[in-house]
């Protein structure tokens, strides 16, 4: 941490936190127990920026997880970063927060509370009045999840299964294959990796939209060669294979991103022990690279699950909207339309979508976080 | 397989089909038929995609008794599906990696190379990179793709009056959504830190991003309900409105260009927790000697955050802004989900998906799709040359 006021370093202490691969492995090694390995390897070159980089995904998770940045940086809270924070100290400052953080969390607040109030209520007065005149119940949820109503058929329940369907596999297969993608890219070298790195990186940009029409072809038509059948058609609406496949494809230039710039920070040493007690390359991955990437792969698990959870454009796309495929944010766009000024059954199937993500969010928002600075860009 | 494949054609029952690999799990599980090993068949397709395809609709069998045993069964089988798919995709690769590590001499490395690399590569090449193609080569094509039309899409998209509108539109979201957001979570990165309870804001301002746009969307729509004043107001703007004294407030989802304002509010909502963690990670990756060398020299308040601060996090600012731009660029969610694209509020991606799987204009919807692509074009050129020196600095 020879910080050298005016080098190149301005940049890079930027660049340590938004390539963050590097803030993340930073973090990640030191939680995953191999502080020794990673820390004490030195890598002269960039000595520097990782450990900056490494302290910003302390810092940032510390924050939460028991100030723990705090303690290894030796107590030390920062003393140039509080100097601007102390110039920007004033009861004004802290009411912004304050009120900010209100206006985060009310519009929230005020759906959470008109699902849970009887459909006469919602429709007479505003949310707010529940202060006054409380009367909750669940009421509209069992109504949302099992009844439907108002010219919609059949409740939420199929989709909820279908979310759940769809994301679990759509989060296991990018993660799988593309760890192993980024495993040869960094340590299997050969003619090309390096450009064939920069492509795949280049693709996370690509609107998804570009990809849709083509895809949708290929699913439902199947690919032909004269007489010959390369990829017979897979049909879509009624199985969940092609949203599977979608979001895998979809997910592939981020994560291989991500994870080959864990990966590839990895020590040298250990591979090179590892080869030359002849362990094959699939040895090594298995048995040396997962184990290592552990939370590298929690933080991508956790990204890329709340993305499929949330995402519309795919599922819409590759789903239809049947009770048989379709996840729950389809339902919810469609229920958008068709429940109308019903209001106390929109907002109980909106809840509804939103508790998995939440749940995760909040149990695990640690390695989120690392995740989310490790790279910030999703495509 | 032989007798599996006599139901392919019966594509009409509802779960046929989905996530072969588990339907054999669960259907042929126990015949000794190796649940996992048809899985694994199934998923080969998605791993290596050589001809696995096949396994389409065979989970036919089996399945239609148990569908009419209501939601419940059927949760029980789609998740069932969902774990056999999942085991079959491992035992596949173990399979695989079991194989293939036996392998020794000079096919080792080219087999280890294929193996780990070739799955994610054709996913790649068959997801992205020929789609891409593809949509630039339809979008000189008819609406049905069999004749070349020349520029006739692209002349249509810029001719016309409401594409004008959708492009203007589209602009105003780019140009402040990202600033907006990005500018609060700056504000918001200097100021909590120093705040006791830093955690609960920071987790609260966080938390839409836990939201779907759609449910956001909705959140949204419940604010800005309206109705006329001779009723009591539900939605929370409204009645804000009333409170501070305007009598009459307008139909806000339908008063336009604000209604336009009014749904970025959604995305900014959004986007803002992510700037702030993103940025408050930054600001705190500065080294203290840099900050403590400008106090030194006299540097204080604003002129510190001016001079020092905001250049020492220049590219992380950056990379927060080029993040929320793509995603602006890209969310059709928001529109779609609050006004259908009505009222002026239409923007380019949900033109897009409309003109391509609501009025099938597949000519035009690609046209539109290559513009989004241009778009950001020069992004990635950035990210790459950034991507670039980063590593050449290693």
């Amino acid at each position: 941490m020879s910080g050298q006021p005016g080098r190149g370093g301005q940049v890079d202490s930027g660049g340590g936190t938004d390539r963050g691969g590097r803030a993340d492995s930073g973090g990640g090694t030191g939680r995953g127990g191999r502080a020794d390995s990673g820390g004490g390897k030195g890598r002269s070159g960039r000595a520097d920026s990782g450990g900056r980089a490494r302290r910003s995904g302390w810092e940032a998770n510390g924050v939460r997880a028991g100030r723990g940045g705090r303690q290894v940086k030796g107590g030390r809270p920062g003393n140039g970063v509080s100097a601007v924070r102390k110039s920007f100290s004033s009861p004004l400052a802290s009411l912004f927060v304050v009120v900010m953080t209100a206006l985060w969390t009310i519009p929230t607040l005020g759906l959470l509370a008109t699902s849970l109030r009887p459909k006469q209520d919602v429709a007479d007065t505003g949310w707010w009045t529940v202060f006054t005149h409380p009367h909750l119940g669940l009421s509209n949820y069992h109504a949302v999840l099992f009844e439907g109503g108002f010219g919609v058929s059949g409740g939420m329940m199929p989709y909820l299964v279908n979310s759940l369907a769809i994301s679990i596999p759509a989060t296991v297969f990018p993660l799988v294959l593309a760890s192993m993608a980024a495993y040869a890219l960094a340590w299997v070298r050969f003619r090309g990796s390096d450009t064939l790195f920069f492509v795949i990186f280049a693709l996370q940009v690509v609107p998804l939209q570009m990809a849709l029409i083509p895809l949708l072809r290929l699913f439902s038509h199947g690919f032909h060669l004269g007489a010959l059948t390369v990829i017979p058609p897979l049909g879509t609406g009624n199985s969940y294979a092609p949203v599977w496949l979608a979001h895998t494809m979809f997910a592939m230039p981020l994560a291989i991103f991500l994870l080959h710039n864990f990966i590839s920070q990895l020590p040298q040493d250990l591979m090179e022990a590892a080869v030359v007690d002849g362990a094959s390359h699939f040895r090594i991955f298995r048995s040396i690279v997962l184990p290592l990437c552990a939370p590298a792969l929690a933080s991508f698990a956790i990204f890329q699950f709340l993305w499929v959870w949330n995402d519309l454009l795919v599922a819409l796309t590759f789903a239809g909207g049947t009770p048989d495929v379709a996840p729950m944010t389809v339902r919810l766009a469609q229920l958008s339309g068709s429940f109308g000024g019903h209001w106390e059954l929109l907002t109980a199937g909106a809840f509804l979508t939103m508790v998995v993500p939440l749940i995760v969010f909040f149990a695990l928002q640690r390695y989120f976080v690392r995740g989310l600075l490790a790279g910030s860009v999703k495509g | 397989m032989v007798v599996m494949d006599l139901w392919a054609g019966h594509g009409g029952v509802a779960y046929d089909g989905a996530g072969r690999g588990g339907q054999a799990a669960v259907a042929y599980g126990g015949v000794g038929h190796g649940g996992v090993g048809y899985g694994g068949v199934g998923h080969g397709a998605v791993a290596y995609g050589n001809g696995a395809f096949d396994g389409a609709g065979h989970g036919a069998v089996g399945l239609r008794a148990v569908e009419l045993a209501g939601s419940w069964n059927d949760a029980v089988i789609k998740f069932g599906n969902t774990a056999g798919a999942i085991a079959g995709f491992l035992a596949v690769l173990l399979l695989v990696f079991f194989a293939a590590g036996r392998a020794t001499g000079r096919f080792a490395r080219p087999l280890a190379v294929l193996i780990f690399l070739g799955p994610a590569l054709l996913l790649v090449l068959v997801g992205l990179v020929v789609p891409l193609i593809r949509t630039i080569f339809l979008s000189f094509h008819n609406d049905d793709s069999t004749r070349f039309v020349g520029a006739a899409n692209y002349n249509w998209a810029f001719g016309n009056d409401s594409i004008h509108q959708v492009l203007l539109t589209t602009l105003l979201w780019l140009l402040i959504v990202p600033v907006a957001a990005t500018g609060l979570g700056l504000a918001l990165a200097l100021l909590v830190d120093r705040m006791r309870g830093q955690s609960v804001y920071k987790s609260l301002i966080f938390m839409p991003m836990a939201i779907s746009l759609v449910g956001a969307s909705i959140i949204w729509k419940f604010v800005y309900d309206w109705r006329d004043t001779s009723q009591s107001q539900i939605g929370l703007l409204s009645q804000l409105a009333i409170w501070l004294g305007w009598r009459h407030p307008p139909n806000w989802i339908l008063s336009q260009p604000l209604n336009t304002f009014l749904l970025m509010v959604v995305m900014v909502w959004v986007q803002t927790g992510f700037a702030m963690v993103v940025l408050s990670a930054a600001i705190k990756a500065i080294p203290d000697e840099i900050t403590e060398a400008a106090r030194l020299d006299g540097a204080k308040g604003l002129r510190l955050f001016w001079y020092v601060t905001v250049p020492m996090i220049r590219t992380t600012l950056v990379v927060v802004l080029t993040t929320v731009l793509l995603i602006t660029l890209k969310a059709f969610d928001i529109v779609r989900t609050m006004t259908g694209g009505n009222f002026g509020t239409q923007v380019l991606a949900n033109e897009m998906y409309s003109q391509s799987f609501t009025q099938f204009n597949v000519g035009r919807g690609s046209a539109l799709a290559v513009l989004l692509f241009m778009a950001v074009l020069p992004l990635v050129a950035y990210n790459i040359v950034q991507l670039r020196k980063e590593r050449a600095s290693r």
